[in-house]
């Protein structure tokens, strides 16, 4: 068949071009990004990574909104020189419920996979402000108009159904609301309650107090909450390391 | 003017062509402003101006957008169309759906843009587009795909030609990559918001899969269908082997597909996943080679041309540059050199010896070919080509040498460590290093954008002097009438 074969019957047969062309450019898309929807070892079991509560979540849109990606990463490698500034390498869990991923390509900037914790409040709203001033020789823009910006909250509830379809457990009803208090407990299932999440947003930043001013919920609120909480739910020191190396 | 050329105008459908090689020039001149813009951001901080619509992080794929999709995407809708119609000697399938591409695509540069520095974005980098730009992008699409497709069908020539196999291949992989890349759920139908259908390992999968072969198709293979046709046509010389043109098509369409997640090493993305996309890298060496050998072979008895021709030079040098990137990518994808140079300005600087070395000079070459023959004239000045061609080279050479350094400074600043087996460097020490570098890039963006400027000033008297030509033909023929 192929001692015959000449690859002029391709070329004055436009259909054949076309397909056999959509054959050879399909091949790796699904060899590589099909199995990883169901080989299991590609996200880990690991215990304390939950969905963003509605404060954190608005401040991850911000993030994505003022392009943050752009200059910093949310994915730590397994090198001794990034486990010392910054910590365990990441885990794939740890990014599960994150739509879209924002591991990033570039540091302009440090890693910020695991910066929650790492700063004060009031460190973060002084450096979104004016990075210069607490950071010298830093080249990021400022962002003063998190803090003047009150946070629009109208489509809280738009927002949570859609991050709903796409697979985060938040609840919508009662049976989704108790298998999410099974699966983290009371008090995260109730901020991933739907029909709570306004109250939820406004508690978190009455008590958090982000950004110093509690009188309202400004856009650095969240934009700080999603700050401290990143890199800090798996906690590493109940995770004995030979049970990540199999995922890697 | 022969008559042959001017027949040549009435033959073909050459309205449509005009109208996207005026739009890349004018897109190549905004995309790179805004290029030099943000990289003089990073150099300059206080250029941000505190205004969240520039600041750097919205402001960067403005950038992007308006050179891959506006200069790039432009050059190859006026190109293909032309090489289309000249090598199957017919005129345009449904001229209407050609038209609505026209329009279609420049509302999806200037509303992707404006959609950026008001803060929408999907934050998948190239793919920064929300879903209702998106489902824009995607009925253009088809419409070219419709017109591109049909015009093959109804060729007056038994042969499809090389070039055509490689547009081709770039509008299917290019539906392709947008569709899967961009699946999300929107807030709601009035909500410009939405959030990606994947998360985690297997978004960032699906979106390397997306952001290499936009490089892989869009930039590379598009552009070499470019190639294939100007590079023989300017030197009056036939493709150098056949026999490689048909190798490099199927092998580079084939392991391009397969070499996104090289941008994942060490990421929580499977080791089997990425260990595969270095090996495809590495494989894809070859064909990519193979095709830089038989464009520049092609001038093979030409060579002269090279002293005398700047657009030759133009294409030339656009292959070696092409040479080069695809030498310099496949050695950034073992795994122990992307641990040095991942998250780096060594990225920065591959993107760019590919971007403005390879793909933004084939396409300069091929539109100072194409624009006198659209408008049946001259060029205005081969002088001022040679000018751009010169500033075009340096720019990228400075562009390129300045990241080199500063990546490769970074990678190293970062893992060393003193001799108590502590870092050495604080990061921000590795930021205030970098600054002259950053100043040295911008000041390379600034030659090849003023490069791009005397580009647009020549083309302008260029098509001015086609108009009056044609003016004062038709007047001479009224006057012979009468």
């Amino acid at each position: 068949m192929f001692k015959n074969f000449k690859h002029e019957k391709i070329e004055t047969n436009a259909g054949l071009l076309l397909v056999l062309t959509m054959l050879a450019v399909s091949i790796g898309g699904l060899v590589e990004i099909a199995p990883l929807f169901f080989l299991k070892d590609t996200t880990e079991n690991v215990d304390g990574v939950r969905p963003y509560t509605p404060l954190e979540s608005r401040g991850r849109d911000i993030y994505i909104r003022e392009g943050c990606y752009t200059c910093h990463s949310q994915m730590i490698r397994p090198f001794r020189d990034e486990q010392l500034r910054y910590g365990h390498y990441s885990l794939a869990a740890e990014s599960k419920y994150d739509h879209p991923f924002q591991w990033g390509s570039k540091r302009t900037g440090p890693d910020l996979a695991r910066v929650g914790g790492k700063y004060s409040n009031e460190w973060h709203v002084q450096h979104l402000i004016k990075p210069k001033s607490m950071v010298p020789e830093s080249v990021m823009p400022n962002y003063q108009w998190l803090q003047e910006n009150k946070l629009d909250v109208s489509d809280i509830g738009g927002r949570l159904r859609a991050l709903r379809m796409t697979g985060v457990p938040y609840s919508a009803n009662d049976e989704e609301y108790q298998r999410n208090v099974k699966q983290f407990g009371e008090a995260v299932a109730k901020t991933l309650h739907i029909p709570d999440a306004l109250e939820s947003l406004v508690a978190q930043a009455q008590s958090g107090n982000f950004d110093g001013d509690r009188s309202s919920v400004s856009e650095m609120d969240a934009v700080v909450a999603y700050l401290q909480v990143l890199g800090t739910m798996v906690d590493f020191s109940k995770i004995k390391p030979e049970d990540l190396v199999k995922f890697r | 003017m022969s008559a042959t050329s001017v027949a040549a105008v009435e033959q073909y459908d050459y309205e449509i062509i005009k109208k996207f090689s005026i739009m890349a020039i004018v897109w190549g001149v905004v995309g790179m402003s805004a290029g030099v813009f943000i990289a003089s951001q990073l150099a300059w901080p206080w250029l941000n101006f505190d205004s969240p619509f520039l600041s750097f992080g919205r402001f960067r794929p403005v950038h992007t957008g308006a050179v891959i999709f506006g200069f790039g995407g432009s050059a190859l809708f006026a190109t293909s169309y032309y090489v289309v119609q000249r090598t199957c000697q017919t005129r345009l399938f449904a001229p209407g759906l050609a038209t609505f591409t026209f329009w279609g695509w420049q509302a999806v540069i200037v509303l992707a843009a404006l959609s950026y520095v008001t803060g929408f974005s999907q934050g998948r980098e190239y793919a920064e587009m929300e879903w209702p730009i998106d489902l824009l992008i995607l009925f253009v699409w088809v419409a070219y795909g419709a017109v591109f497709i049909g015009t093959l069908m109804q060729r007056k020539q038994p042969h499809i030609y090389v070039a055509n196999w490689f547009y081709l291949s770039f509008i299917l992989v290019t539906a392709l990559l947008h569709t899967f890349n961009n699946l999300a759920v929107p807030v709601d139908l009035f909500s410009m918001k939405s959030y990606s259908l994947f998360s985690g390992a297997q978004d960032a999968m699906t979106q390397w899969w997306y952001g290499h072969n936009a490089v892989g198709f869009f930039l590379t293979a598009a552009f070499l269908g470019m190639m294939y046709y100007f590079v023989p046509k300017h030197a009056g010389r036939p493709v150098y082997s056949y026999r490689l043109s048909i190798v490099h098509f199927w092998a580079l369409s084939f392991m391009y597909m397969w070499v996104g997640t090289h941008h994942l090493h060490w990421t929580a993305l499977p080791d089997w996943a990425s260990t595969l996309g270095a090996t495809f890298s590495i494989m894809l060496l070859l064909p990519s080679w193979g095709g830089m050998i038989n464009g520049i072979m092609t001038l093979s008895g030409a060579w002269d041309k090279l002293r005398t021709d700047p657009i030759m030079r133009f294409m030339i040098v656009a292959l070696s540059f092409y040479g080069m990137s695809t030498f310099e990518g496949p050695l950034m994808s073992l795994k122990d050199v992307n641990a040095l140079s991942h998250y780096t300005d060594w990225t920065v600087g591959h993107v760019h010896s590919g971007a403005l070395g390879w793909v933004a000079m084939i396409a300069f070459g091929s539109l100072y070919h194409m624009i006198p023959k659209l408008w049946n004239t001259k060029i205005f000045s081969v002088r001022l080509i040679n000018a751009h061609f010169w500033l075009a080279t340096i720019g990228t050479l400075l562009y390129i040498t300045a990241m080199w350094i500063s990546g490769i400074s970074q990678g190293l600043m970062w893992r060393a460590f003193d001799d108590f087996g502590n870092l050495q460097y604080s990061f921000v020490e590795s930021v205030a290093a970098m600054h002259p570098f950053y100043a040295m890039r911008a000041i390379g963006g600034m030659f090849f954008l003023t490069g791009m400027v005397l580009m647009a000033i020549n083309i302008f008297v260029t098509i001015r002097q086609g108009k009056r030509d044609a003016e004062s033909a038709q007047a001479r023929s009224a006057v012979a009438a009468a």
